[in-house]
């Protein structure tokens, strides 16, 4: 069973063309990372996954079938920007909006407590949500979003404003529900945690896909013919390095076409340059994302 | 649980939890007694004391006031002179002055002094001032049964007839109009709060973008119908605690005001007809504030907005004195018929006469369809709008929306 596929997805507002021809799926056990730049079409996108609207042209398939209300209860959402019932008090809201997802009263509080304490929250179940900072409120409201055990998670920026501590308790809850066979597509602009979390990577510019795929799959395709090299030698006589470039603590050696990295290795260690350190250029997505998407909106 | 029975639930506790709910309700059972605590302190002020005697010196200057010198707390006392007269007054041996002149037959006139601040005569020294003289010009030539005949105030008793002459069975009196009257103001009142309680909450739901954690969960029509039934409950909640409190200030009230209290009367099926229009003029405004809150980014843009139709709302009440007058003009037949006026138009035209059944069948039937057409309309505004925020769509798109659904 596939929890989400979309296949050749248009979306347009007036005259702007918000989505245009997406498509892309997400498996059990999966955590599809969704970027792109501001206005790329990302929120759209997950609306029409959600039917918050209609695209005009295309599908939308959610646990093999079009959404229904039925599904909604197997579904948990964190929008991007957030908000709270300031009157309720965290525990209050955690369990009035998993009885709106058919979670029995018992259950949801058992689950609650587990879910505060892990975030180191659990102290201020009975706080009043006006009472609670930016970073509290955030930890409350995804707790909202998994308390129901869903299959299908989106979350829209889940990190924005945590402080390391708590994103590495969210980022951990995020690697169990995967771990689970949950589903999670995960909208960020924080590249590193899409390379930390995520098994596949969909990378939209103007509502187009430009990049999709397994993470490591497309790290490899962005590859630059280059190695990465701490020494305390000289590299100077090492054949077929055409450029190099100095970076902060490392040279990066630009290869000729007919050499390998495993050659300029093997040269190394024979001419006795002492290596504390020896890698394959892979970019990251950040560098991935600035070459696709920087050049359109400088 | 079904849903809408959780949002229900959640709202209803919500809505009677507000600060605004909670003072609002207090207000009015408040209000009343502290008009009837104010009415009670003037009257004790204002009322003479029954043992205390006003006297008033007066200076006959036609020579036939001599009888009747006591008038209830008034003591009439003869002085020969104005001079001396105003001189017992200022030396406090009497309390005021009239002064009756010769040609009093003619001009009907007297001259009163008083050391008092003023700006009319009390009405009790008027009467009786009043009494002593018409009883002294009239006791030679008129049998003294007749002038105390002329001098008790004309009691006249109406009643209305219909079309063929029969009496009609219900009869116009201000105790008719005093239940309808309460009852117009509470329902516009129950009105204008779930209609700001539904704006409020919808605005703070977009702001926050909880719109889409709830429509994430329940479907846009569940959530909506949780939501307006949900405050509609809570104004029938607050309708019934002023109804329990209304027996106990009517009591307070009716040893205050006195007489006309005892001639309230409930209109026959007013009870009926109350809760029937309470109920779909709440839903009829209830469509409407979903429509504005759909459209609008913010709860603050929503009230502005439905200014627009509250005020349209409250017009039988501001109306209400030009109706009282004149009760048989078409306006009213209008505005019972209008769904934004129609609940309490009719409320109040059921207090001071009977109403055609077609014109309650007319008013139910445009009040039902104004409400399923809203129904129908602001689901599928909220639907399309409830994501735009920051800008108020134009006319246009609204427009545009409504034809393509």
């Amino acid at each position: 069973m596939t929890v989400v596929e979309v296949k050749n997805l248009y979306k347009s507002y007036a005259d702007v063309l918000a989505v245009d021809d997406l498509t892309f799926s997400v498996e059990p056990g999966e955590i599809l990372g969704l970027i792109g730049p501001n206005g790329a079409g990302k929120s759209s996108a997950i609306k029409m996954i959600l039917d918050f609207m209609k695209p005009d042209i295309g599908t939308v398939k959610i646990f093999d079938q079009s959404m229904n209300e039925a599904f909604k209860d197997r579904i948990g959402y964190l929008p991007e920007e957030r908000g709270l019932y300031k009157r309720l008090t965290a525990i209050e809201l955690i369990l009035y909006l998993a009885s709106l997802k058919g979670m029995d009263r018992k259950i949801a509080e058992e689950r609650a407590n587990v879910l505060l304490e892990r975030v180191g929250m659990l102290e201020n179940r009975k706080k009043k949500n006006k009472e609670m900072s930016k970073g509290m409120g955030q930890l409350i409201q995804f707790i909202v979003t998994v308390v129901h055990d869903p299959d299908l998670i989106i979350l829209d920026e889940p990190f924005a404003g945590l402080d390391p501590i708590r994103t590495d308790s969210i980022q951990a809850i995020i690697s169990d529900l995967r771990d689970q066979g949950k589903s999670v597509i995960l909208s960020t602009h924080q590249m590193n945690k899409v390379e930390e979390l995520c098994d596949k990577v969909l990378m939209i510019d103007k509502g187009k896909t430009v990049l999709y795929g397994d993470i490591q799959t497309s790290k490899a395709n962005f590859r630059r013919h280059s190695v990465r090299l701490e020494t305390e030698g000289s590299w100077n006589d090492i054949p077929g390095i055409v450029e190099t470039k100095l970076h902060n603590g490392y040279v990066e050696l630009m290869l000729a076409p007919e050499i390998t990295p495993q050659e300029v290795l093997d040269n190394l260690v024979d001419q006795g340059v002492i290596i504390n350190r020896f890698e394959v250029s892979t970019p990251s997505l950040n560098e991935i994302f600035l070459v696709l998407a920087g050049g359109n909106h400088e | 649980m079904n849903k809408v029975f959780l949002l229900f639930k959640h709202e209803f506790i919500q809505a009677i939890k507000k600060p605004g709910f909670i003072i609002l309700t207090l207000t009015i059972p408040v209000l009343a007694l502290i008009t009837i605590g104010v009415v009670d302190l003037f009257s004790t002020w204002f009322e003479p004391d029954a043992d205390e005697i006003t006297l008033i010196g007066f200076v006959d200057q036609v020579g036939i006031f001599e009888e009747r010198t006591d008038q209830g707390f008034l003591k009439l006392i003869p002085y020969q002179s104005k001079d001396i007269a105003v001189n017992a007054l200022v030396d406090g041996e009497i309390d005021e002055v009239i002064i009756i002149p010769s040609d009093i037959i003619t001009t009907a006139s007297v001259q009163r002094y008083s050391m008092e601040r003023e700006l009319e005569t009390p009405m009790g020294i008027r009467y009786g001032i009043s009494n002593f003289i018409v009883w002294n010009l009239l006791k030679d030539d008129v049998p003294p049964a007749i002038i105390d005949n002329v001098l008790t105030p004309l009691e006249m008793t109406v009643t209305r007839l219909e079309e063929d002459g029969s009496v009609a069975d219900s009869q116009i009196n201000i105790g008719n109009i005093i239940i309808p009257g309460i009852f117009a103001f509470l329902l516009s009142m129950a009105l204008m709060f779930g209609n700001n309680s539904l704006i409020s909450g919808l605005g703070e739901e977009k702001e926050s973008r909880l719109i889409e954690v709830l429509t994430s969960s329940v479907s846009v029509s569940q959530m909506l119908l949780g939501k307006v039934l949900a405050l509609g409950a809570a104004g029938l909640f607050q309708v019934l605690l002023w109804l329990i409190s209304a027996p106990l200030i009517l009591n307070l009230a009716s040893a205050t005001f006195g007489g006309s209290l005892a001639y309230i009367q409930i209109p026959p099926n007013f009870l009926f007809f109350g809760v029937i229009y309470f109920i779909l003029g709440y839903l009829n405004f209830a469509v409407l504030a979903v429509m504005v809150g759909g459209i609008v980014s913010t709860a603050a843009d929503g009230h502005n907005l439905s200014m627009l139709y509250i005020m349209a709302g409250y017009i039988p009440l501001w109306t209400f004195g030009a109706f009282m007058s004149f009760p048989d003009s078409p306006i009213w037949i209008a505005l019972s018929i209008f769904p934004i006026t129609g609940p309490v138009q009719t409320m109040l035209i059921m207090g001071v006469s009977d109403i055609p059944i077609w014109q309650i069948c007319t008013s139910l039937g445009v009040l039902v369809l104004s409400i399923l057409i809203g129904q129908y309309l602001s689901i599928r505004i909220f639907r399309t709008f409830m994501l735009m925020y920051g800008k108020r769509p134009r006319m246009k798109e609204i427009f545009q929306t409504l034809k393509t659904s």
